[in-house]
Protein backbone atom coordinates (compact mmCIF):
# COMPACT_ATOMS: atom_id res chain seq x y z
CA UNK A 1 0.00 0.00 0.00
CA UNK A 2 1.07 3.64 0.24
CA UNK A 3 4.47 4.25 1.83
CA UNK A 4 4.90 6.60 4.76
CA UNK A 5 6.36 9.21 2.42
CA UNK A 6 3.28 9.55 0.22
CA UNK A 7 1.54 12.87 0.66
CA UNK A 8 -1.95 13.06 -0.72
CA UNK A 9 -4.25 16.06 -0.47
CA UNK A 10 -7.74 16.62 -1.84
CA UNK A 11 -9.29 20.06 -2.12
CA UNK A 12 -13.07 19.86 -2.35
CA UNK A 13 -16.49 20.95 -1.25
CA UNK A 14 -18.93 18.74 0.54
CA UNK A 15 -21.77 19.11 -1.97
CA UNK A 16 -19.80 18.31 -5.11
CA UNK A 17 -20.44 15.06 -6.98
CA UNK A 18 -17.10 15.49 -8.73
CA UNK A 19 -15.21 15.65 -5.45
CA UNK A 20 -17.19 12.62 -4.28
CA UNK A 21 -15.91 10.60 -7.24
CA UNK A 22 -12.34 11.17 -6.08
CA UNK A 23 -13.23 10.32 -2.46
CA UNK A 24 -14.73 7.00 -3.56
CA UNK A 25 -11.64 6.15 -5.62
CA UNK A 26 -9.30 6.96 -2.73
CA UNK A 27 -11.40 4.94 -0.27
CA UNK A 28 -11.50 2.00 -2.67
CA UNK A 29 -7.69 2.03 -2.83
CA UNK A 30 -7.30 2.57 0.91
CA UNK A 31 -5.26 5.73 0.39
CA UNK A 32 -4.91 8.09 3.35
CA UNK A 33 -5.20 11.75 2.49
CA UNK A 34 -5.59 15.26 3.84
CA UNK A 35 -8.91 16.81 2.96
CA UNK A 36 -9.33 20.57 2.64
CA UNK A 37 -12.87 21.96 2.49
CA UNK A 38 -12.88 24.97 0.19
CA UNK A 39 -15.14 27.98 0.29
CA UNK A 40 -15.98 28.57 -3.37
CA UNK A 41 -17.01 32.16 -2.65
CA UNK A 42 -13.53 32.76 -1.27
CA UNK A 43 -11.14 30.33 -2.95
CA UNK A 44 -7.93 29.54 -1.12
CA UNK A 45 -4.53 30.51 -2.47
CA UNK A 46 -3.75 26.82 -2.59
CA UNK A 47 -6.68 26.13 -4.92
CA UNK A 48 -5.80 29.01 -7.22
CA UNK A 49 -2.16 27.89 -7.26
CA UNK A 50 -2.95 24.24 -7.99
CA UNK A 51 -5.73 24.77 -10.52
CA UNK A 52 -5.05 28.12 -12.17
CA UNK A 53 -6.71 27.05 -15.41
CA UNK A 54 -10.21 26.23 -14.12
CA UNK A 55 -10.05 27.35 -10.45
CA UNK A 56 -12.41 24.51 -9.52
CA UNK A 57 -12.62 21.54 -7.20
CA UNK A 58 -11.71 18.72 -6.98
CA UNK A 59 -7.98 19.33 -6.98
CA UNK A 60 -5.82 16.34 -6.15
CA UNK A 61 -2.21 16.75 -5.03
CA UNK A 62 0.16 13.80 -4.86
CA UNK A 63 3.62 14.49 -3.46
CA UNK A 64 3.29 18.15 -4.44
CA UNK A 65 2.05 17.49 -7.98
CA UNK A 66 -1.48 18.79 -8.67
CA UNK A 67 -4.17 17.35 -10.90
CA UNK A 68 -7.63 18.60 -11.84
CA UNK A 69 -10.77 17.15 -13.49
CA UNK A 70 -12.44 14.33 -11.54
CA UNK A 71 -12.28 11.51 -14.10
CA UNK A 72 -8.66 12.30 -14.97
CA UNK A 73 -7.85 12.19 -11.25
CA UNK A 74 -9.66 8.86 -10.84
CA UNK A 75 -7.70 7.30 -13.72
CA UNK A 76 -4.46 8.60 -12.20
CA UNK A 77 -5.37 7.09 -8.82
CA UNK A 78 -6.12 3.79 -10.55
CA UNK A 79 -2.75 3.78 -12.35
CA UNK A 80 -0.80 4.74 -9.23
CA UNK A 81 -2.38 2.43 -6.65
CA UNK A 82 -2.84 -0.99 -8.22
CA UNK A 83 -5.13 -2.72 -5.71
CA UNK A 84 -8.89 -2.92 -6.35
CA UNK A 85 -8.69 -1.91 -10.02
CA UNK A 86 -11.18 0.70 -11.18
CA UNK A 87 -10.68 0.37 -14.93
CA UNK A 88 -10.81 -2.97 -16.71
CA UNK A 89 -7.56 -4.42 -18.08
CA UNK A 90 -8.99 -5.12 -21.55
CA UNK A 91 -8.47 -2.18 -23.95
CA UNK A 92 -11.94 -2.37 -25.49
CA UNK A 93 -13.63 -2.54 -22.09
CA UNK A 94 -11.55 0.45 -21.01
CA UNK A 95 -12.75 2.42 -24.03
CA UNK A 96 -16.35 1.53 -23.15
CA UNK A 97 -15.85 2.58 -19.51
CA UNK A 98 -14.45 5.93 -20.62
CA UNK A 99 -17.28 6.31 -23.15
CA UNK A 100 -20.08 5.80 -20.61
CA UNK A 101 -18.38 8.05 -18.05
CA UNK A 102 -18.26 10.76 -20.70
CA UNK A 103 -21.95 10.21 -21.53
CA UNK A 104 -22.72 10.93 -17.88
CA UNK A 105 -20.71 14.15 -17.95
CA UNK A 106 -21.82 15.32 -21.40
CA UNK A 107 -25.45 14.24 -21.51
CA UNK A 108 -26.73 13.67 -18.00
CA UNK A 109 -25.13 16.12 -15.56
CA UNK A 110 -25.92 19.31 -17.49
CA UNK A 111 -29.41 18.34 -18.66
CA UNK A 112 -30.55 17.04 -15.27
CA UNK A 113 -29.22 20.12 -13.50
CA UNK A 114 -30.91 22.45 -15.96
CA UNK A 115 -34.16 20.46 -15.52
CA UNK A 116 -34.23 21.91 -12.04
CA UNK A 117 -32.17 25.08 -11.86
CA UNK A 118 -33.59 26.95 -14.86
CA UNK A 119 -36.18 29.67 -14.56
CA UNK A 120 -37.72 29.22 -18.02
CA UNK A 121 -40.33 26.44 -18.01
CA UNK A 122 -39.88 25.45 -21.65
CA UNK A 123 -36.10 25.17 -21.12
CA UNK A 124 -36.72 22.96 -18.09
CA UNK A 125 -39.08 20.69 -20.03
CA UNK A 126 -36.57 20.36 -22.85
CA UNK A 127 -33.89 19.35 -20.36
CA UNK A 128 -36.17 16.85 -18.63
CA UNK A 129 -36.73 15.14 -21.99
CA UNK A 130 -32.99 15.10 -22.68
CA UNK A 131 -32.30 13.67 -19.24
CA UNK A 132 -34.83 10.88 -19.72
CA UNK A 133 -33.34 10.04 -23.11
CA UNK A 134 -29.84 9.81 -21.66
CA UNK A 135 -30.94 7.83 -18.58
CA UNK A 136 -32.59 5.34 -20.94
CA UNK A 137 -29.18 4.64 -22.46
CA UNK A 138 -27.76 3.97 -18.99
CA UNK A 139 -30.76 1.77 -18.20
CA UNK A 140 -29.96 -0.40 -21.22
CA UNK A 141 -26.29 -0.43 -20.35
CA UNK A 142 -26.66 -1.60 -16.73
CA UNK A 143 -29.32 -4.23 -17.63
CA UNK A 144 -29.22 -6.82 -14.84
CA UNK A 145 -25.58 -6.30 -13.85
CA UNK A 146 -24.87 -5.54 -10.22
CA UNK A 147 -22.59 -2.64 -11.10
CA UNK A 148 -21.50 -1.07 -14.40
CA UNK A 149 -18.09 -2.54 -13.56
CA UNK A 150 -19.61 -6.03 -13.14
CA UNK A 151 -19.36 -7.61 -9.70
CA UNK A 152 -17.25 -4.74 -8.39
CA UNK A 153 -17.39 -0.98 -8.66
CA UNK A 154 -15.77 0.45 -11.78
CA UNK A 155 -15.11 3.79 -13.43
CA UNK A 156 -18.67 4.20 -14.69
CA UNK A 157 -20.17 3.48 -11.26
CA UNK A 158 -17.89 6.10 -9.73
CA UNK A 159 -18.77 8.62 -12.44
CA UNK A 160 -22.45 7.82 -11.91
CA UNK A 161 -22.42 8.77 -8.20
CA UNK A 162 -24.06 11.93 -9.52
CA UNK A 163 -26.97 9.85 -10.85
CA UNK A 164 -27.36 7.79 -7.67
CA UNK A 165 -27.19 10.59 -5.09
CA UNK A 166 -27.55 14.01 -6.66
CA UNK A 167 -30.35 13.33 -9.14
CA UNK A 168 -32.75 11.94 -6.50
CA UNK A 169 -31.88 14.92 -4.31
CA UNK A 170 -32.55 17.67 -6.85
CA UNK A 171 -35.61 15.97 -8.30
CA UNK A 172 -37.13 15.97 -4.83
CA UNK A 173 -36.41 19.68 -4.47
CA UNK A 174 -38.16 20.45 -7.75
CA UNK A 175 -40.93 17.85 -7.48
CA UNK A 176 -39.75 16.20 -10.70
CA UNK A 177 -39.49 12.59 -11.79
CA UNK A 178 -36.09 12.06 -13.34
CA UNK A 179 -34.81 8.76 -11.89
CA UNK A 180 -37.63 6.56 -10.60
CA UNK A 181 -38.07 2.81 -10.26
CA UNK A 182 -41.05 2.97 -12.64
CA UNK A 183 -39.23 4.77 -15.40
CA UNK A 184 -35.81 3.11 -15.03
CA UNK A 185 -36.11 -0.09 -12.98
CA UNK A 186 -32.60 -1.44 -13.69
CA UNK A 187 -30.89 1.90 -13.09
CA UNK A 188 -32.92 2.51 -9.95
CA UNK A 189 -31.96 -0.93 -8.61
CA UNK A 190 -28.33 -0.19 -9.39
CA UNK A 191 -28.56 3.15 -7.54
CA UNK A 192 -29.79 1.42 -4.38
CA UNK A 193 -27.05 -1.19 -4.59
CA UNK A 194 -24.52 1.57 -5.19
CA UNK A 195 -25.42 3.95 -2.37
CA UNK A 196 -25.43 1.03 0.06
CA UNK A 197 -22.01 -0.25 -0.95
CA UNK A 198 -19.82 0.19 2.17
CA UNK A 199 -17.13 2.21 0.36
CA UNK A 200 -19.69 4.52 -1.24
CA UNK A 201 -21.67 4.90 1.97
CA UNK A 202 -18.58 6.18 3.73
CA UNK A 203 -17.77 8.58 0.90
CA UNK A 204 -21.14 10.21 0.29
CA UNK A 205 -21.83 13.54 1.97
CA UNK A 206 -24.58 13.79 4.62
CA UNK A 207 -27.88 14.21 2.77
CA UNK A 208 -29.61 16.83 4.93
CA UNK A 209 -27.10 19.70 4.72
CA UNK A 210 -26.55 19.11 0.98
CA UNK A 211 -30.32 19.02 0.41
CA UNK A 212 -30.75 22.22 2.41
CA UNK A 213 -28.00 23.94 0.45
CA UNK A 214 -29.46 23.14 -2.96
CA UNK A 215 -32.99 23.84 -1.79
CA UNK A 216 -31.82 27.30 -0.74
CA UNK A 217 -30.32 27.83 -4.19
CA UNK A 218 -33.54 26.65 -5.85
CA UNK A 219 -35.72 28.94 -3.77
CA UNK A 220 -33.59 32.01 -4.35
CA UNK A 221 -33.57 31.30 -8.08
CA UNK A 222 -37.36 31.39 -8.19
CA UNK A 223 -37.80 34.07 -5.54
CA UNK A 224 -37.83 36.92 -8.01
CA UNK A 225 -40.63 35.33 -10.09
CA UNK B 1 -10.14 -10.04 -41.29
CA UNK B 2 -9.57 -10.56 -37.55
CA UNK B 3 -7.68 -7.31 -37.35
CA UNK B 4 -10.09 -5.36 -39.53
CA UNK B 5 -10.18 -1.63 -38.86
CA UNK B 6 -12.88 0.63 -40.29
CA UNK B 7 -13.28 4.37 -39.77
CA UNK B 8 -16.63 6.09 -40.26
CA UNK B 9 -15.70 9.69 -40.84
CA UNK B 10 -16.34 13.03 -42.54
CA UNK B 11 -13.26 14.53 -44.13
CA UNK B 12 -13.69 18.14 -42.90
CA UNK B 13 -14.28 17.06 -39.28
CA UNK B 14 -11.56 17.96 -36.76
CA UNK B 15 -12.67 15.02 -34.62
CA UNK B 16 -12.28 12.60 -37.50
CA UNK B 17 -8.89 14.12 -38.23
CA UNK B 18 -7.66 13.11 -34.78
CA UNK B 19 -8.40 9.45 -35.38
CA UNK B 20 -6.89 9.60 -38.88
CA UNK B 21 -3.69 11.06 -37.42
CA UNK B 22 -3.48 8.38 -34.71
CA UNK B 23 -4.02 5.58 -37.25
CA UNK B 24 -1.35 7.08 -39.50
CA UNK B 25 1.09 7.51 -36.61
CA UNK B 26 0.80 3.79 -35.91
CA UNK B 27 0.91 2.79 -39.57
CA UNK B 28 -2.44 1.00 -39.30
CA UNK B 29 -4.19 -0.04 -42.51
CA UNK B 30 -7.90 0.64 -42.40
CA UNK B 31 -11.00 1.06 -44.50
CA UNK B 32 -12.12 4.67 -44.68
CA UNK B 33 -15.84 5.33 -45.13
CA UNK B 34 -17.02 8.87 -45.76
CA UNK B 35 -20.41 9.60 -44.21
CA UNK B 36 -23.02 11.94 -45.63
CA UNK B 37 -24.03 13.76 -42.45
CA UNK B 38 -27.38 14.72 -43.96
CA UNK B 39 -28.07 11.06 -44.70
CA UNK B 40 -26.31 8.98 -42.08
CA UNK B 41 -25.67 5.34 -42.92
CA UNK B 42 -27.49 2.54 -41.04
CA UNK B 43 -24.04 1.35 -39.94
CA UNK B 44 -23.26 4.69 -38.27
CA UNK B 45 -26.61 4.75 -36.49
CA UNK B 46 -26.09 1.18 -35.36
CA UNK B 47 -22.51 1.72 -34.21
CA UNK B 48 -23.12 5.03 -32.42
CA UNK B 49 -26.75 5.02 -31.27
CA UNK B 50 -26.07 7.42 -28.38
CA UNK B 51 -24.60 10.32 -30.33
CA UNK B 52 -25.12 9.28 -33.99
CA UNK B 53 -21.89 11.13 -34.80
CA UNK B 54 -18.60 10.53 -36.52
CA UNK B 55 -15.85 9.54 -36.04
CA UNK B 56 -16.55 5.92 -35.19
CA UNK B 57 -13.63 3.55 -35.14
CA UNK B 58 -14.67 -0.05 -35.69
CA UNK B 59 -12.14 -2.71 -34.69
CA UNK B 60 -12.98 -6.39 -35.17
CA UNK B 61 -16.62 -5.38 -35.55
CA UNK B 62 -16.75 -3.42 -32.27
CA UNK B 63 -17.30 0.36 -32.25
CA UNK B 64 -15.25 2.92 -30.34
CA UNK B 65 -16.88 6.36 -30.26
CA UNK B 66 -15.56 9.79 -29.19
CA UNK B 67 -12.34 10.88 -30.89
CA UNK B 68 -10.02 11.08 -27.86
CA UNK B 69 -11.30 7.77 -26.51
CA UNK B 70 -10.57 6.22 -29.92
CA UNK B 71 -7.08 7.76 -29.95
CA UNK B 72 -6.34 6.29 -26.49
CA UNK B 73 -7.67 2.93 -27.64
CA UNK B 74 -5.42 3.00 -30.71
CA UNK B 75 -2.45 3.90 -28.51
CA UNK B 76 -3.15 1.04 -26.08
CA UNK B 77 -3.79 -1.66 -28.67
CA UNK B 78 -0.98 -0.75 -31.10
CA UNK B 79 1.50 -0.14 -28.33
CA UNK B 80 4.60 -1.36 -30.14
CA UNK B 81 5.23 1.85 -32.07
CA UNK B 82 5.11 5.65 -31.73
CA UNK B 83 3.52 6.01 -28.28
CA UNK B 84 1.03 8.89 -28.23
CA UNK B 85 0.64 9.11 -24.47
CA UNK B 86 3.53 9.29 -21.97
CA UNK B 87 4.30 6.19 -19.90
CA UNK B 88 4.47 8.06 -16.58
CA UNK B 89 1.01 8.22 -14.90
CA UNK B 90 1.37 11.87 -13.86
CA UNK B 91 2.51 12.95 -17.33
CA UNK B 92 -0.33 10.93 -18.78
CA UNK B 93 -2.85 12.67 -16.53
CA UNK B 94 -1.43 16.06 -17.54
CA UNK B 95 -1.75 15.12 -21.23
CA UNK B 96 -5.38 14.12 -20.66
CA UNK B 97 -5.99 17.37 -18.80
CA UNK B 98 -4.72 19.53 -21.66
CA UNK B 99 -6.57 17.53 -24.30
CA UNK B 100 -9.75 18.00 -22.23
CA UNK B 101 -8.99 21.74 -21.88
CA UNK B 102 -8.63 22.07 -25.64
CA UNK B 103 -11.99 20.43 -26.23
CA UNK B 104 -13.75 22.52 -23.61
CA UNK B 105 -12.32 25.91 -24.52
CA UNK B 106 -11.65 25.91 -28.25
CA UNK B 107 -14.87 24.32 -29.44
CA UNK B 108 -17.08 26.49 -27.21
CA UNK B 109 -15.42 29.68 -28.38
CA UNK B 110 -15.63 28.64 -32.03
CA UNK B 111 -19.37 28.21 -31.55
CA UNK B 112 -19.69 31.53 -29.75
CA UNK B 113 -17.82 33.39 -32.47
CA UNK B 114 -20.03 31.86 -35.15
CA UNK B 115 -23.26 32.51 -33.32
CA UNK B 116 -22.69 36.09 -32.21
CA UNK B 117 -21.94 39.55 -33.51
CA UNK B 118 -20.48 42.80 -32.29
CA UNK B 119 -19.20 42.96 -28.71
CA UNK B 120 -20.05 39.34 -27.89
CA UNK B 121 -18.15 38.16 -30.94
CA UNK B 122 -15.11 40.28 -30.12
CA UNK B 123 -15.11 38.96 -26.55
CA UNK B 124 -15.16 35.35 -27.79
CA UNK B 125 -12.34 36.10 -30.23
CA UNK B 126 -10.31 37.60 -27.39
CA UNK B 127 -10.92 34.54 -25.22
CA UNK B 128 -9.78 32.27 -28.01
CA UNK B 129 -6.50 34.17 -28.33
CA UNK B 130 -6.07 33.84 -24.54
CA UNK B 131 -6.56 30.08 -24.90
CA UNK B 132 -3.83 29.99 -27.55
CA UNK B 133 -1.53 32.02 -25.32
CA UNK B 134 -2.08 29.60 -22.44
CA UNK B 135 -1.34 26.70 -24.76
CA UNK B 136 1.85 28.49 -25.85
CA UNK B 137 2.86 28.74 -22.19
CA UNK B 138 2.21 25.02 -21.77
CA UNK B 139 4.23 24.26 -24.90
CA UNK B 140 7.17 26.34 -23.64
CA UNK B 141 10.37 25.53 -25.47
CA UNK B 142 9.31 22.03 -26.43
CA UNK B 143 8.95 21.03 -30.06
CA UNK B 144 5.61 19.44 -29.33
CA UNK B 145 3.23 19.35 -26.37
CA UNK B 146 4.43 15.77 -25.99
CA UNK B 147 8.07 16.94 -25.71
CA UNK B 148 10.42 15.65 -28.39
CA UNK B 149 7.61 13.63 -29.85
CA UNK B 150 4.25 14.53 -31.28
CA UNK B 151 1.53 13.15 -29.02
CA UNK B 152 -1.83 13.17 -27.32
CA UNK B 153 -2.18 16.93 -26.83
CA UNK B 154 -0.72 17.91 -30.21
CA UNK B 155 -3.39 15.84 -31.96
CA UNK B 156 -6.57 17.68 -30.86
CA UNK B 157 -4.91 21.11 -31.06
CA UNK B 158 -3.70 20.58 -34.62
CA UNK B 159 -7.12 19.17 -35.57
CA UNK B 160 -8.57 22.63 -34.96
CA UNK B 161 -5.93 24.34 -37.11
CA UNK B 162 -7.99 24.52 -40.34
CA UNK B 163 -10.79 26.17 -38.37
CA UNK B 164 -8.39 28.71 -36.91
CA UNK B 165 -7.32 29.50 -40.48
CA UNK B 166 -10.95 29.95 -41.47
CA UNK B 167 -11.57 32.30 -38.54
CA UNK B 168 -8.48 34.23 -39.56
CA UNK B 169 -9.86 34.61 -43.09
CA UNK B 170 -13.49 35.35 -42.28
CA UNK B 171 -13.44 36.88 -38.81
CA UNK B 172 -10.00 38.53 -38.72
CA UNK B 173 -8.95 36.38 -35.79
CA UNK B 174 -5.39 37.49 -35.19
CA UNK B 175 -3.74 34.07 -34.91
CA UNK B 176 -0.48 35.65 -36.07
CA UNK B 177 -0.26 37.26 -32.62
CA UNK B 178 0.64 33.77 -31.36
CA UNK B 179 3.93 33.13 -33.09
CA UNK B 180 4.87 30.09 -31.01
CA UNK B 181 1.56 28.46 -31.86
CA UNK B 182 2.05 29.22 -35.55
CA UNK B 183 5.58 27.77 -35.49
CA UNK B 184 4.36 24.66 -33.67
CA UNK B 185 1.52 24.21 -36.19
CA UNK B 186 3.98 24.46 -39.07
CA UNK B 187 6.09 21.76 -37.44
CA UNK B 188 3.04 19.49 -37.08
CA UNK B 189 1.95 20.05 -40.67
CA UNK B 190 5.33 18.77 -41.84
CA UNK B 191 4.58 15.40 -40.29
CA UNK B 192 3.25 12.87 -42.77
CA UNK B 193 0.49 11.68 -40.44
CA UNK B 194 -0.85 15.23 -40.10
CA UNK B 195 -0.32 16.26 -43.72
CA UNK B 196 -2.29 13.33 -45.07
CA UNK B 197 -5.06 13.67 -42.45
CA UNK B 198 -5.73 17.38 -42.72
CA UNK B 199 -8.68 18.42 -44.90
CA UNK B 200 -8.25 20.84 -47.78
CA UNK B 201 -8.46 24.43 -46.51
CA UNK B 202 -10.68 25.44 -49.44
CA UNK B 203 -13.22 22.79 -48.44
CA UNK B 204 -13.14 24.06 -44.85
CA UNK B 205 -13.60 27.64 -46.01
CA UNK B 206 -16.56 26.69 -48.21
CA UNK B 207 -18.14 24.74 -45.35
CA UNK B 208 -17.57 27.68 -43.05
CA UNK B 209 -19.38 30.05 -45.38
CA UNK B 210 -22.24 27.56 -45.78
CA UNK B 211 -22.61 27.09 -42.00
CA UNK B 212 -22.61 30.84 -41.44
CA UNK B 213 -25.23 31.40 -44.15
CA UNK B 214 -27.48 28.74 -42.62
CA UNK B 215 -27.25 30.18 -39.13
CA UNK B 216 -27.94 33.72 -40.25
CA UNK B 217 -31.13 32.75 -42.07
CA UNK B 218 -32.57 31.11 -38.94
Amino acid sequence: MASNQEEVTLLGVIGSPFVCRVKIALKLKGVEYNYVEENLANKSELLLKYNPVHKKVPVFVHNGKPLAESLIIVEYIDETWKNNPILPSDSYQRALARFWSKVIDDKIVGASWKSVFTVDEKEREKNVAETHEALEFLENEIKDKKFFGGEELGLVDIAAVYVAFWIPLVQEIAGLELLTSEKFPNLYKWSQEFVNHPIVKESLPPRDPVFAFFKGRYESLFASK
Amino acid sequence: MADEVVLLDFRPSPFGMRVRIALAEKGIKYEYREEDLKNKSPLLLQMNPVHKKIPVLIHEGKPICESLIAVQYIDEVWNDTNPLLPSDPYQRAQARFWADYVDKKIYDNFSKISASKGEEKEAAKKELIQVLKLLEEELGDKSYFGGHNFGFVDIPVVSYYPWFKALETFDSLNVGECSKFTAWAKRCLQKESVAKSIPDQRVINELFVELRKNSSTE
